[in-house]
């Protein structure tokens, strides 16, 4: 407790008493960040399905085993982070249906077990069936469990899987719009936070989600074409960086809208968020979040809208921006999440926020979480090797 | 020609008519629905509701009430966690203010503001306003807060999961995370006095008798009496959460 003691030394003005510590700490500037990267890389992916950018191709396998590795892990810091982790089932169990908060578990099983687990099932069916028949040993039998003992590989069925895979892509999108919306809405309904409170929210998380999915399909991409020592497919990478810089453009646009609403209306809450974001979110905000996550990135993505410059430059002028970008709506998360909490709701002080290296809410454990579904990412790549799924011409009749 | 035209509008009136009422028929069967979105039930009117009274003319700022509370409650004695606290709000000569609650109010206040610069002064004795539209008992994911049949807010702790919503859903700061527990705290109007019709423990303490409870179901009941004799003010009333603490005398100031 030495630490709220300190804390209670750097309170600036005047905060209600039980202000002192921040009740939603790094784990839950995770979590919004984590889901936003699965709805946006899995909304990547479905360009490619629904919408026939055939272009994209490239990266469909890659996005959709992103979106599974980080929505594997996207409960792991709120679970954690709970007073009572174990009775975290009661949200599935009794969920008060008042409450904003009480439909996660479900809205996030759906995405989950309908559509990500599903898509990729009939994706890859055709090849864990091929794969069970080529490899020996635990992976044969591997493969044939992942196949559930469907093996019929006629071309009928195949359509099927096709259809139904089409099928739920296009369910996957609304599902994917609705994940992350929602979470803006958790925090766009608390109408105690002004920071917080704004019907906006779930949108601006929405766009904030597919820019930091879309960057991370980009930076994926070209690390593990790296990795394999493969080229680099450019028409790919810069149809991505169109959309990213689209959506970026469209992110950053309601997100001014939202700051400009709020300057101009200057609310009774005006004074005080002012204070905080040209004090205590100075650096996170306008350097972080604004210029190095935003500005260079936009500037950067759209002068190749102008003029494409040759493929030595733009490789690892991609590579910076999608990096960028991802730093940028981490501090976003960040903002929205640790920002809210540091001023006092009586409106006139402010608390101060520390993060200790060690412990369940420290940057170690922090770190971890953001890690692990990189690790989970390479071992389904390993398994699933989006490279090596059968053409079509190999089909057996 | 004629005869056609009579059949396609008689046609399209019942299609409308069908849509209508297909409309109507969904929108009651949708109506159970609405209970998700609204924040409260209606009170039953023939139960005691009850609401709480707070004349600020008449606290003299001792703590009395805040250090009562934390022992009748067993609420640590750091100084991180109050269910009830007085602040100190003084206005000076040159408009600003400043407010102050050194370990909620709970040793006494000493006025830090010189005399001559002070425009005026008083002390805000704050608890849990017991809302009637709590947004505290809408966010919770597990139905761990709840209202109990009198209208008071209550926190179940074998129940609460500990996600911290509700704190982040209070705007008045009446909840914290006990340490000990590690589930949401709040003031419960010492529930377990009342029930057996004794005064919360705040209420005893207090030397000025600043502060009542009781029946607002009740014609010419004592909050009531209260209600009609002062000029009465919740705290945020913008927020629409259906406060049922009632301060007399409270300045503009104060949130």
């Amino acid at each position: 407790m030495e630490h709220l003691y300190e804390m209670l030394s750097k309170v600036d003005g005047y905060i209600y008493p039980n202000e002192i510590e921040l009740n939603w700490s790094i784990l839950i500037v995770l979590y919004p960040y984590i889901t936003g990267l699965v709805a946006g890389a899995f909304i990547l992916a479905s360009l490619e399905r629904v919408f026939k950018v055939e272009v994209l191709k490239p990266t469909y396998h890659l996005a959709l085993l992103t979106a599974m590795a980080f929505l594997l892990v996207a409960t792991m810091p709120l679970v954690s982070h709970l007073g009572h982790p174990l009775r975290a089932y009661e949200i599935m169990t009794t969920p008060q249906p008042k409450s904003a908060m009480a439909i996660f578990g479900f809205i996030y099983l759906w995405y989950l077990m309908v559509v990500l687990l599903l898509e990729i099932w009939f994706d890859y069916r055709r090849d864990l069936v091929l794969w069970s028949r080529e490899k020996k040993g635990v992976l044969r039998i591997i493969y044939k469990i992942l196949s559930l003992g469907v093996t019929d590989l006629s071309r009928k069925t195949l359509a099927w899987d096709e259809k139904l895979g089409y099928f739920i892509t296009v369910v996957g999108i609304p599902s994917a719009f609705l994940l992350h919306g929602y979470v803006g809405f958790i925090f766009g309904s608390i109408k105690a936070n002004p920071w917080w409170s704004t019907v906006l929210m779930p949108v601006i998380f929405l766009f904030s989600a597919m820019v930091s999915g879309i960057a991370l399909v980009m930076f994926l991409y070209m690390i593990v074409s790296w990795v394999r020592k493969v080229k680099i497919d450019m028409a790919c990478l810069d149809e991505v960086g169109k959309f990213l810089f689209y959506v970026l453009v469209l992110d950053f646009t309601l997100e001014s809208l939202d700051q400009v609403h709020r300057i101009y209306e200057a609310g009774e809450s005006f004074e005080i968020l002012h204070l905080l974001v040209t004090g205590k979110l100075t650096y996170t905000l306008f350097i972080f979040q604004g210029l190095i996550g935003t500005i260079v990135p936009i500037l950067t993505l759209g002068a190749f809208r102008i003029k494409l410059p040759n493929e030595k430059i733009r490789k690892p002028l991609y590579l910076m921006a999608s990096f960028l970008v991802l730093v940028g709506i981490f501090f976003m998360r960040w903002n929205v999440v640790i920002g809210g909490q540091l001023f006092s709701k009586s409106f006139l002080g402010f608390t101060s926020f520390k993060i200790g290296m060690i412990g369940m809410e420290g940057y170690l454990m922090a770190a971890f979480w953001l890690i692990l579904p990189f690790f989970i990412l390479a071992f389904l790549l390993w398994l699933l090797p989006p490279w090596k799924k059968h053409a079509e011409a190999e089909l057996s009749e | 020609m004629g005869t056609e035209r009579i059949t396609a509008s008689r046609r399209n009136f019942l299609k409308r008519s069908a849509v209508l009422a297909g409309t109507l028929v969904a929108t009651s069967a949708a109506k159970p629905l609405t209970g998700m979105l609204f924040a409260a039930n209606e009170p039953d009117k023939s139960k005691p509701w009850y609401g709480i009274g707070i004349d600020i003319e008449k606290c003299i700022g001792c703590g009395n009430c805040a250090k009562a509370c934390k022992a009748e409650n067993n609420v640590p004695k750091e100084p991180f966690y109050f269910r009830s606290w007085v602040e100190q709000y003084t206005i000076k000569n040159d408009g600003t203010l400043k407010v102050e609650s050194p370990n909620g109010g709970i040793d006494g206040q000493k006025q830090t503001v010189p005399e001559e610069e002070i425009f005026k002064t008083f002390f805000v004795p704050k608890m849990c306003n017991h809302c009637e539209k709590s947004p505290c008992v809408q966010v919770c994911p597990v139905g761990a807060t709840y209202e109990s049949p009198e209208g008071i807010v209550l926190v179940d702790k074998e129940y609460c999961i500990g996600c911290r919503y509700c704190i982040q859903a209070c705007p008045y700061g009446c909840r914290f995370l006990n340490p000990v527990t590690n589930t949401a705290d709040k003031c419960t109007l010492c529930y377990h006095r009342i029930k057996k019709g004794l005064k919360p423990a705040c209420f005893e303490v207090c030397p000025t008798g600043a502060r009542i409870y009781g029946d607002l179901h009740e014609k010419d009941g004592i909050m009531h009496k209260f209600l009609k004799q002062h000029n009465c003010h919740v705290l945020k009333p913008n927020l629409n959460t259906g406060s049922k603490l009632f301060y007399n005398g409270l300045s503009a100031e104060v949130r």
